[in-house]
């Protein structure tokens, strides 16, 4: 496991300033919720399902609040008046709402503790089918213990039921892991859409009934494999927090949940990100989702040589904000990525370095390994090749979530095909390589060693300026990925207010609540 | 001069093929793929490897003569005739002709989110020891990244009076791309800006051909640099100086 004789104390300065960074984002964090917050908290009341126009309820109730109320007291108080006031249940409520032209901020609102009664037995139903769900995958696991390293395929057929035939054959050539690729710009749509959708654009839309119908068929496959197979889905966006709730409610098992992703790469906002990002952690915390970042995308845009470190110190602050959720670090599935061009010399030993250092820094992490995407270039031979050096670095380093990269990356959304080479060459190499990397160790300070302590030395410096500028004003002057992003500018301003001194969120101070017994 | 793939001997006309059948792996089933081949126009196909992908489907790997050959001369190619400028050329020729700074502003637009191809044009660092345009003087680049909306894109181009728009698209399904690409020209167009603005595509998929159709001034496809994008650009709004 140690070859690369790293600095254990460079290691906790590392740690130490990204504690700084994340708590001093964190205070911001607790003064503030988002309409994607509180849409997350009716959710988790049970309240699904559409208008007539199409428009989830979550949201018509709370751009109800938004317009007619006052939203910095939470949407649940609302929700509480209104049904003590009417004397009904959630779904005769939601009835006469939907019927009647009224108006959610019409009631007089009760107390505190009165909310809490008034919601709990909703709240609760949502929280044991959580529960339920999290017992139900430790049975899986279990029945069916899994290896090191987890190989995860993509479909994104566009149609749910032909990514069910696509992720049912994948699992029988030996995938682990199935993620299930969202239509191009969903992470812009501030809602989730309703119900089974068979028409996407480059990927099938993340929906509530989508992810239940790819789950019961994995499930299915899973007992006639004898094995677990994973369901991931991507959060990042502008409803992060509601779709790691849809995701607890029907047992996604990975969930795509940076910190940072959706600033850089979509440009959305930061103070939305940052705020959404606590809650949906939490849920996936709660919920015992793994989250993956996505480090892997700096080096797409970036040079993987030069900015090797943003990745090792990123990794540092999604650490912290993973602490703050409360996720354990067997649930912080850290991203990095093969994306070194490989005509630069010795570009294998320089990916062993970063690949080894992030599996030495972060031990228990179940690390999230990206493929060369940047330097594939249409040639599908060359492009099988340089996935069969990503295949080793993988097994050499004990990578524990390993994305298989496609021949046919950016030609087309893989064929069948396509993915079952891709399955056949890592599984060749993870069986004839398979314990190479206990056999071997590196050269005392030799290439690899001197790579990983300058990547580690350029993060540690990288982390110590952020956490004396502060995360908002680093990610201004574009410390990752080159890309800078105003705090005032982006998509999803609009859905962010400050707390109310009697806010309140039985969701979220439930969930917090029960990590404190622990 | 007539043409065919080359194998090992010229003209022999040998290509290769791999596909995948909606059938559970059998003698049939490769008998099959061998009709598939003989009917794509492949003289003695031979199906080289046959393998079971999963319950209700096999993949096959063939080899096999094409039958006809290509006249060569009868095939036009619209295609971009210019000879790639160094940088250093470039913003000597930007120095000589302009006394203002040209301005080129890149994004991704619509849904998709793919960059590796507007960050090899634009940023500082650049593709494969080409550097980007930030890089370049004489050329002030703004990046606007992925999922760029057109509305947002042309009211960018206006605010900061864009010489050159670059527009890339990655492939996705169903020709998404295509509808985002010509809803752009139409918008520039309505804005009374087409004319004045040099507008370019870029992408893994896209042609010089294919863009000018799609009423672009110039597209360029994988294998192009900033060199190329600027060389062109460059040219052209010198060209329409002298008009």
């Amino acid at each position: 496991m140690n070859k690369l004789n790293l600095d254990k104390k460079q290691i906790e300065s590392c740690r130490n300033y990204a504690n700084l960074i994340g708590q001093d984002v964190q205070n911001f964090i607790n003064k503030h919720s988002t309409v994607s917050v509180e849409r997350t908290v009716l959710r988790l009341l049970g309240i699904d399902g559409v208008d007539e126009f199409s428009i989830p309820l979550p949201n018509k109730l709370v751009d109800d609040v938004v317009k007619n109320g006052d939203i910095s007291l939470g949407i649940s108080v609302y929700i509480a008046s209104a049904l003590t006031e009417k004397k009904m249940d959630l779904d005769n409520f939601l009835e006469y709402y939907k019927k009647n032209n009224i108006s959610l901020t019409d009631f007089n609102l009760i107390s505190r503790e009165e909310v809490y009664k008034v919601l709990r037995p909703y709240y609760e139903k949502s929280l044991s089918t959580i529960k339920k769900n999290k017992h139900d995958r430790s049975e899986f696991l279990r029945e069916y213990p899994r290896g090191k390293t987890d190989i995860y395929v993509i479909v994104a057929t566009g149609n749910i039921d032909e990514d069910v035939i696509q992720a049912v054959s994948a699992a029988k050539a030996g995938a682990d892991i199935i993620a299930v690729i969202r239509s191009t710009g969903q992470s812009l749509l501030d809602y989730v859409p309703y119900g089974k959708t068979t028409e996407g654009f480059g990927g099938t839309f993340a929906t509530q009934e989508n992810f239940k119908i790819m789950r019961e068929a994995l499930d299915k496959v899973s007992r006639e494999e004898q094995r677990y197979i994973y369901l991931v889905n991507y959060a990042s966006g502008l409803c992060m927090p509601e779709i790691a709730c849809m995701g607890a409610l029907e047992r996604l098992d990975v969930l795509l949940n940076d910190s940072m992703y959706g600033i850089i790469f979509r440009d959305i906002n930061m103070q939305r990100t940052f705020i959404d990002q606590y809650f949906s952690r939490l849920i996936n915390a709660y919920s015992g989702i793994i989250i993956n970042t996505g480090e892997d995308n700096y080096l797409t845009t970036a040079d993987a040589v030069e900015e090797a470190h943003t990745v090792t110190a990123s990794q540092f602050i999604n650490e912290a904000f993973a602490k703050l959720a409360n996720l354990p670090s067997n649930l912080m599935g850290l991203g990095h990525a093969f994306e070194i061009n490989p005509d630069v010399e010795n570009s294998f030993l320089l990916e062993l370095a970063q690949a080894q250092l992030a599996r030495e820094i972060f031990p228990d992490a179940p690390l999230k390994y990206m493929p060369p995407t940047k330097h594939i270039d249409g040639n599908i031979f060359k492009a099988y090749q340089q996935n069969a050096m990503f295949n080793m670095v993988t097994t050499l380093t004990d990578q524990s979530i390993h994305l298989l990269g496609m021949m046919t990356e950016a030609i087309h959304t893989p064929f069948m095909s396509d993915r079952y080479l891709a399955i056949k060459n890592a599984k060749m190499i993870q069986k004839a390589m398979k314990s190479f990397g206990s056999e071997i160790q590196f050269k005392e300070n030799g290439i690899i060693q001197r790579r990983a302590y300058e990547v580690l030395d350029e993060a540690e410096k990288l982390l110590k300026q952020i956490a004396e500028q502060g995360l908002f004003n680093s990610l201004e002057n574009g410390v990752f990925a080159q890309t800078k992003r105003n705090i005032n500018g982006g998509k999803g301003l609009l859905g962010v207010f400050e707390k109310h001194e009697n806010y309140i969120n039985v969701v979220l101070e439930k969930m917090e609540e029960s990590f404190y017994e622990d | 001069m007539k043409i065919k793939p080359y194998g090992d001997t010229f003209n022999d006309g040998k290509v290769q093929v791999s596909f995948t059948l909606p059938l559970s792996k059998s003698a049939k089933a490769t008998a099959a793929a061998k009709e598939i081949a003989k009917e794509m126009g492949l003289i003695d196909p031979s199906v080289v490897h046959a393998e079971s992908i999963g319950n209700d489907f096999s993949f096959y790997i063939v080899y096999g003569s094409v039958k006809t050959a290509i006249e060569l001369d009868k095939i036009q190619v619209d295609e971009i005739t210019q000879e790639r400028l160094s940088r250093e050329e470039i913003e000597q020729l930007i120095k000589t002709n302009f006394d203002k700074n040209i301005v080129f502003i890149g994004a991704s637009t619509g849904t998709d989110a793919h960059t590796v191809g507007i960050d090899a044009i634009m940023n500082m660092k650049g593709f494969a020891g080409h550097y980007g345009l930030e890089r370049y003087e004489g050329i002030t680049a703004y990046n606007l990244g992925s999922q760029v909306l057109n509305e947002d894109f042309v009211k960018y181009a206006i605010e900061k009076q864009a010489d050159v728009l670059l527009v890339s698209q990655t492939v996705t399904q169903k020709e998404v791309h295509l509808k985002n690409m010509v809803e752009l020209v139409e918008l520039l167009e309505a804005e009374g800006l087409r004319d004045r603005i040099i507008l370019i595509a870029g992408g893994a998929r896209i042609t010089h051909e294919i863009a000018k159709e799609l009423g672009y001034d110039a597209g360029f496809g994988p294998g192009s640099f900033a060199e190329d994008v600027a060389t062109f650009a460059i040219k052209e709004l010198i060209e329409r100086k002298k008009r």
